[in-house]
C-alpha cells in the first residue's frame, strides 16, 4: 500500500505545468493466447502488425464516422487538454486528450491524407512502427473512456471513441489487455465477470435472504432462474460479493419486496458489465449483451431493470436496443431497459415506498455522477433524468444533502479515475493519480459541508473508490450505493404494494 | 492564364470539400452516442447544432480565452466575407453598401482575434505542446490575408476600380488581368496569392471542421436509444 505514488492533495483543482513521459513506464500486462483466442483475436503479436494495424485502420474509418470526423477536424484549440483527470493528476503530455488522440491521428495523417504523405514534418504525421505502438499501448490504456474531454471541444471530440478504435486495432495485430480479455472470456465461460458459478450465486443469495431476515424481520426475496417472474434484476455481479456494492443490492431486494413485484436475477446473466465497450469490440458488446436479451425470453419477463453500474448502463440504455432489439416481447409501458433508481423513482411517485430519512441522519451525503450515466446515458424522459432522479432517491431517503463543486458534477463530473478497463492492480498509480480531481473535491465539501458519505451509482466507482479513498486518508465506509441509502430507510411491511 | 488559375482554385476547393463530405455523410454512425444530457428531439438537435456553430457553445465552457480570440476571428471573417461581395457582385445591391464600416472594423477585430490565439499558442504550455508546424502556419496564413488588406486598407490603395473589373471579368474573359501599377497593387497581389492556397488547402486540412462539425456524432444525434431502434448497418444480427 505504501509505495504508490500519491499526489499532493491541493485546496482547489489546479492545473499543473506540463511534464513530458511521468507514466512512460506503466504499462498492461498484455493479454495472453488463452483470453485472445477465445474472442477470435490473434494468439501473440503477427508478424505483418503494422500492415494489418494501418489496414485495420482504414477499415475503422469506414465502420464509424467519428473516427472518421474526429481524426479530421480537431483544431487543436487544447481547450480539452487541462479537462482530463489523468493529465491533471499525472501531469504527461500524453493524458491531454487532444494529444492523446493525436498519438492515432500522427499515423492517420501519415498514411490516409496528402499532407502526412508529402510533408509529414509539418503536420506532424509518424510512422506506425514500434515506438508508436510502445505509445499506443501505454497511453490507450490511461484513458478511462470518460468523455469528459468532449463536453468541452467545440466539434464534441470524443476522446473515447479514438481510444475504443486503438484498442480494437491493437487487439487485431495481436496486442491485448489482460485485464479485459480475461474478463470477458469468464462472461463467455461462466456468464459473470467475477466467474461466479450458480451454486456459489445460489447460496450467496440464500445468505442474503437470511441476513435481511434476521435483521428487518421480514422474509424478503432474492430469487434466482425464476420463470413468470415480472422483472428481471440484471446487476452488476460485484453486487453479489463486494463491500459496499451489496448493500444496494439488498436495497434493490427490499424496493422489489415492498413494490410486491415478482423478480428474478439470471444465473447465465446475472451481470450487467460489457467489457466489450472497454476494448472497442461492437462483435463483444452483442455478443455479451445478447445473454441478457436470450434469458429475458427465457424466463418469460416482462421488463427488464439494470443495477447500479456506470457503463453497464450505458451499454443497456444506449446500445441494448442497437445490438439485440427490438425488445417488443416486453411490457411497452415501461422503458427497455429500466434502470434501478427510475424503478425505485417511479415506485416511490406512486406511493408504494415510505422511506425514513431518520435512518440516514448520520450521514452528510454528498453524489458522485458517474461518467457513463452523466455523459452517454439518460434516466426519465428529459435530458438531465440521469442527475435528477438519483438525487431524488437521495433526497427522499436522507435529511442532509449538500452538493460538490458545480466543475466537477452532473455533466463536468470527474472520473473515479477507473473506469474503461484500468480498475487493475498493474495500473494503480494512474488510478490513484486519476482520483486526484474528484478527491479534492470531495475533501471541500468534508471539510465545509462535514460529508461522509459520497452516493453514487457505479460498481466501478465503487471498487475504485474504497480503494484509493484510504490513500488520500478518507475511510473507505465514505462510498456507498444510491440504493443503500434506500435500503437503511425504507419502511419494510408497512404498506404494501402499489397504491 | 488568370482564369484559369481562378478556376483550377475553386475547382479543387468544390470537389476537395464534396468530397470529404461525401465521406462523413456517407460513413455509417454504428451506435447511439451523444454527450448526455443531449436533446430528446431532431428540434433540439437543431437548436443545439445552432448553439455551437454561432456561439461556440462548448468552447465557451471549455476554455474562455480561446473562445474570445476565436469568436472574434470568425465573426469578424463573416462581416469581411460579406463586405467583400463588393468586390465580385455589380451592381451592388444597397444592403451591403451600408455595412462597409462594419467590414473595416471587423477586419480589425479579426487580426486581433487572430493575433489572440498565436499568443496563446505560444504562451499556454499545453497548447505550445500541442502545437504543429502546420498550426502555426494556418494561423500565419491567415494573419497575412488580414494584415495585407488592413495595408491595402489604411496605408497604400491599390488601384481598386481595375482590381474590380479584373476580378469581374477572370471568370469569363482568358484577356482578364490584373494591374501592376502602384505599391498597392503588389500588396494585392499578394493577398490574392494568399487567398488562394488557403482555399486550395482548405479541403485537406483541419479546416474541414467546417464542415464536421455538422457531422459529429456526440453533437448531432438525437437521444432516444430506447425510444426508437438505431440500426447499425454493418451489424451481422
Ligand atoms: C461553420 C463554420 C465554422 C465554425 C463553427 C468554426 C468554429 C471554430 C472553433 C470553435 C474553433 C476553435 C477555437 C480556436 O482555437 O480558434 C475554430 C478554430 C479555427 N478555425 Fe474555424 N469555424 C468555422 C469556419 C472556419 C473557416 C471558414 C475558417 C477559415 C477560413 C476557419 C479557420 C479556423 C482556424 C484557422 C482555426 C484555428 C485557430 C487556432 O489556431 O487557434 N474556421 N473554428
Ligand atoms: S475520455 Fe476521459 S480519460 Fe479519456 S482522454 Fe477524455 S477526459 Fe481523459
Ligand atoms: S477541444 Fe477538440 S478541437 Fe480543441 S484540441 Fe481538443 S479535441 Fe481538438
Amino acid at each position: 500500500m505504501a509505495d504508490y505514488s500519491v499526489p499532493e492533495l491541493q485546496e482547489d483543482i489546479k492545473t499543473p505545468a506540463l511534464a513530458v513521459g511521468t507514466m512512460e513506464h506503466l504499462k498492461p500486462y498484455p493479454a495472453i493466447e488463452k483470453h485472445m483466442v477465445p474472442l477470435g483475436f490473434p494468439d501473440k503479436r503477427v508478424d505483418n502488425w503494422q500492415q494489418k494495424g494501418i489496414e485495420k485502420l482504414g477499415d475503422m474509418l469506414k465502420k464509424y464516422r467519428s473516427l472518421q470526423v474526429y481524426l479530421d477536424i480537431c483544431v487543436k484549440c487544447g481547450a480539452c487538454a487541462d479537462k482530463c483527470h489523468y493529465y491533471l493528476g499525472t501531469k504527461d503530455a500524453n493524458n491531454m486528450p487532444v494529444q492523446r488522440a493525436e498519438l492515432m491521428r500522427s499515423v492517420y495523417r501519415r498514411y490516409f491524407t496528402p499532407a502526412g504523405k508529402l510533408f509529414p514534418g509539418v503536420v506532424r504525421a509518424a510512422d506506425f512502427d514500434e515506438e508508436t505502438l510502445n505509445k499506443w499501448i501505454t497511453y490507450y490504456h490511461q484513458c478511462s473512456q470518460c468523455r469528459r474531454c468532449s463536453v468541452f471541444c467545440p466539434y464534441g471530440i470524443d476522446t473515447a471513441e479514438i481510444t475504443m478504435a486503438a484498442r480494437e486495432i491493437m487487439d487485431a495485430i495481436g496486442v491485448g489487455h489482460k485485464y479485459s480479455t480475461e474478463i470477458i472470456c469468464k462472461v463467455h465461460d461462466v456468464g459473470n465477470n467475477l466467474g461466479i458459478p450458480k451454486p456459489a450465486l445460489k447460496g450467496t443469495l440464500e445468505f442474503l435472504e437470511g441476513d435481511i431476515l434476521e435483521t428487518t424481520g421480514h422474509e424478503v426475496r432474492l430469487p434466482l432462474d425464476e420463470e413468470g417472474a415480472e422483472v428481471l434484476l440484471v446487476a452488476p455481479s460485484a453486487d453479489f460479493f463486494s463491500e459496499p456494492h451489496i448493500q444496494s443490492l439488498m436495497g434493490y431486494a427490499k424496493v422489489f419486496h415492498q413494490a410486491g413485484i415478482r423478480y428474478t436475477i439470471s444465473s447465465i446473466g446475472a451481470e450487467a458489465a460489457n467489457f466489450g465497450m472497454f476494448i472497442g469490440s461492437f462483435a463483444q458488446k452483442q455478443k455479451i449483451a445478447k445473454r441478457i436479451a436470450d434469458q429475458a425470453r427465457e424466463l418469460k419477463v416482462k421488463r427488464i431493470v439494470v443495477g447500479e453500474c456506470g457503463h453497464a448502463w450505458r451499454v443497456a440504455y444506449s446500445f441494448w436496443n442497437t445490438l439485440n432489439g427490438p425488445f417488443d416481447f416486453l411490457d411497452p409501458r415501461y422503458p427497455v431497459p429500466q434502470h434501478v433508481c427510475e424503478f425505485t423513482y417511479d415506485l416511490l411517485k406512486r406511493g408504494a415506498l415510505t422511506l425514513d430519512k431518520e435512518a440516514n441522519d448520520q450521514y452528510v451525503v454528498t453524489m458522485h455522477d458517474s461518467c457513463n450515466v452523466a455523459r452517454a446515458s439518460r434516466m426519465g424522459d428529459q435530458p438531465g433524468g440521469q442527475f435528477e432522479i438519483p438525487r431524488a432517491l437521495i433526497r427522499a431517503a436522507c435529511h442532509h444533502y449538500v452538493e460538490m463543486d458545480p466543475d466537477t458534477t452532473h455533466e463536468k463530473t470527474f472520473c473515479c479515475g477507473g473506469g474503461g478497463g484500468v480498475l487493475t492492480d498493474e495500473l494503480m498509480d494512474l488510478r490513484v493519480a486519476g482520483a486526484l480531481p474528484r478527491v479534492t473535491a470531495l475533501k471541500q465539501v468534508m471539510k465545509k459541508d462535514k460529508v461522509n458519505f459520497m452516493a453514487l451509482i457505479c460498481a466501478i466507482c465503487k471498487a475504485q473508490f474504497t480503494k484509493i479513498l484510504p490513500l488520500y486518508h478518507i475511510p473507505m465506509e465514505t462510498v456507498g450505493g444510491v440504493h443503500q441509502l434506500v435500503s437503511n430507510a425504507i419502511q419494510l411491511g408497512a404498506k404494501k404494494g402499489i397504491v | 492564364m488568370l482564369t484559369v488559375l481562378a478556376y483550377l482554385v475553386v475547382g479543387i476547393f468544390l470537389i476537395g470539400f464534396a468530397h470529404r463530405i461525401w465521406l462523413y455523410a456517407s460513413c455509417p454512425a454504428p451506435l447511439k452516442i451523444p454527450t448526455t444530457p443531449a436533446p430528446v428531439t431532431t428540434t433540439g438537435v437543431v437548436w443545439r447544432l445552432f448553439t455551437e456553430v454561432a456561439f461556440f457553445n462548448s468552447l465557451f465552457k471549455g476554455d474562455k480565452w480561446a473562445w474570445a480570440g476565436s469568436y472574434a476571428f470568425h465573426g469578424a471573417l463573416v462581416l469581411v466575407l460579406i463586405r467583400h461581395l463588393r468586390y465580385f457582385v455589380d451592381p451592388l445591391p444597397e444592403f451591403f453598401a451600408h455595412v462597409q464600416i462594419a467590414g473595416i472594423v471587423a477586419g480589425l477585430v479579426m487580426v486581433g482575434g487572430l493575433g489572440l490565439l498565436l499568443l496563446r499558442r505560444l504562451i499556454i504550455d499545453r497548447v505550445r505542446y500541442i502545437s504543429s508546424p502546420a498550426d502555426y502556419l494556418w494561423l500565419l496564413l491567415l494573419l497575412g490575408i488580414g494584415g495585407s488588406g488592413l495595408l491595402m486598407q489604411f496605408c497604400v490603395r491599390p488601384d481598386i476600380v481595375h482590381i474590380k473589373a479584373g476580378m469581374m471579368e477572370m471568370w469569363h474573359s482568358t484577356e482578364a488581368s490584373l494591374p501592376t501599377m502602384m505599391a498597392g497593387d503588389f500588396i494585392f497581389l499578394a493577398h490574392l496569392i494568399m487567398v488562394a492556397a488557403l482555399i486550395v488547402l482548405f479541403p485537406f486540412s483541419k479546416l474541414m471542421h467546417l464542415g464536421g462539425i455538422f457531422f459529429s456524432p456526440t453533437r448531432n444525434q438525437v437521444d432516444n436509444p430506447r425510444e426508437k431502434r438505431h440500426v447499425n448497418p454493418w451489424a451481422s444480427n
